[in-house]
């Protein structure tokens, strides 16, 4: 344990970044997410094709894959992040965009027909009666699922300290090791325990969230 | 023939066909209604009276005929389309007040993003009306609070802040308890009154003589018969309605 509390600057650090990059890729994904969800759901095919398109491709690829489309692959067509921290919530957000699509979709298919109906029959556009009507809804009902995937990417981050050398809690681990060799268990228990403090909390919000949002049908 | 003094109907459906599937619920309906006019629909169940209703503000699309309202051709989709529903008032069985909003937040949505008005006059507009229709003092309740009764009564409201050229009730009173119905038909009543254009899709036949200035009688999904209420409910001329009427007043 003694190791954990002598590289303590270096875990906060690593946490940090965990941090940063979970939440600039969390409101990102949630934001283009929420708009992919409209676009599967519109009246018009080609929006749906597209948003169909993105969920398929996106949510069946790797994440490790995603990150090296990003690092490596868009520099081939002049699209160079400045650093690895900003090409990894590029990653995450694309990847993680997909998932809250869904999520989102299937709260917009648990709000009854009638409701969008009724906004439809007052005049509403479709893009209005969505963002009025059916995605207030829509959102209480997948605040667990819409938790568990705050959650994963929480975790997902970690394929950026990984393998593409982000200053992480991911990252960190492993090089305490190689600096304190024998003491890996405690240095995995440390790099657990920082991933905790994000997502603990998050969990235990998540369901006051839910507790507070409830409608009353 | 006498001479129609509106000119153009407020309302016309000519030749209009729908198929669900196989299924041809609605066969070269043709129909028209004025400005001003009270047109009961009634009809067995799978009639198609409820589908009739449903086209004429396109939740239900029409495979060919044509729709006009006020003279002006249904659009397909879009923003055209939404400016027309914004003044055709619809009210629906199942009465579809927004769950998340307050009654008020249920009755000022419409004309704040859709009229544009300010906050301020479309409350007191929607305050007014819910006053008329007697549940002005639940204003700051949601809907789940309020009885079924209470809550087609704000339905009704919030269609009327639209101030719509048209009223369609799709069997407004359907799904209310038997002691809440005629809180609701005497609102529609007081309208009907009032001079509001309405076409009611409905199984109340007490409704129909009070306030209709025509019904519509549909089976398999045409109109079979179109009468004042007095000839109608006196004197039928189909055998089909001659039965439907022998089967629901005889109780």
């Amino acid at each position: 344990m003694g190791v954990v509390v002598e590289n303590l600057d270096l875990f906060w650090s690593g946490f940090l970044r965990t941090l940063l990059m979970s939440v600039a890729a969390g409101v990102i994904a949630l934001l283009l997410g929420t708009v992919l969800a409209g676009f599967r759901v519109s009246p018009v095919p080609p929006l749906r094709a597209l948003g169909t398109g993105y969920v398929n491709v996106v949510r069946n690829t790797p994440l490790t894959a995603v990150f090296v489309l990003v690092v490596f692959g868009l520099p081939q067509v002049d699209l160079t992040f400045q650093n690895y921290v900003l090409a990894a919530i590029v990653a995450l957000s694309v990847y993680t965009s997909a998932f809250v699509c869904e999520v989102v979709r299937s709260g917009i298919n648990s709000v009854a027909a009638g409701q969008a109906e009724a906004a439809r029959a007052l005049g509403l556009t479709f893009r209005q009666s969505l963002g009025t009507v059916v995605l207030p809804q829509a959102f209480r009902t997948v605040v667990p699922p819409l938790g568990n995937v705050w959650i994963a990417l929480v975790k997902n981050t970690s394929i950026a300290g990984g393998g593409f050398a982000v200053a992480d809690i991911a990252f960190y681990g492993p090089s305490i090791i190689r600096d304190n060799p024998g003491s890996a268990l405690w240095v995995f228990a440390g790099v657990a325990f920082f991933y905790m403090v994000i997502t603990v909390p998050s969990a235990i919000a998540i369901s006051r969230i839910e507790r507070r949002t409830a409608i009353v049908r | 023939m006498t001479e129609r003094p509106a000119g153009e109907p407020l309302v016309r459906l000519s030749g209009v066909n729908k198929w669900f599937g196989e299924l041809h619920v609605l066969q070269d309906i043709d129909l028209t209604i004025d400005r001003g006019e009270v047109v009961v629909v009634i009809g067995p169940s799978g009639s198609g009276k409820s589908t009739l209703c449903r086209t004429i503000n396109r939740l239900e699309s029409i495979e060919n005929g044509e729709i006009t309202i006020d003279g002006q051709r249904l659009p397909e989709e879009g923003k055209e389309l939404a400016r027309l529903r914004a003044d055709v008032g619809m009210v629906f069985q199942s009465f579809n007040l927004f769950a998340h909003k307050t009654v008020l937040e249920n009755v000022t949505l419409g004309p704040i993003k859709v009229r544009k008005q300010s906050k301020a006059d479309a409350e007191k507009r929607a305050r007014e009306l819910l006053d008329r229709v007697g549940v002005g003092h639940q204003a700051d309740k949601v809907p789940a609070q309020l009885s079924g009764g209470q809550q087609q009564r704000v339905a009704i409201a919030r269609a009327l802040a639209m101030d719509p050229k048209v009223m369609l009730f799709d069997e407004p009173t359907s799904a209310l308890d038997p002691e809440m119905i005629n809180e609701v038909l005497d609102v529609m009543t007081s309208l009907a009154r009032d001079g509001m254009t309405m076409i009611v899709v409905t199984h109340e036949m007490g409704f129909a003589r009070r306030a209709a200035n025509r019904v519509v009688f549909m089976d398999g999904g045409r109109i079979v018969e179109s009468a004042t209420p007095e000839e109608f409910f006196t004197n039928p001329t189909s055998d089909r309605a001659k039965d439907f009427l022998s089967k629901i007043l005889n109780h």
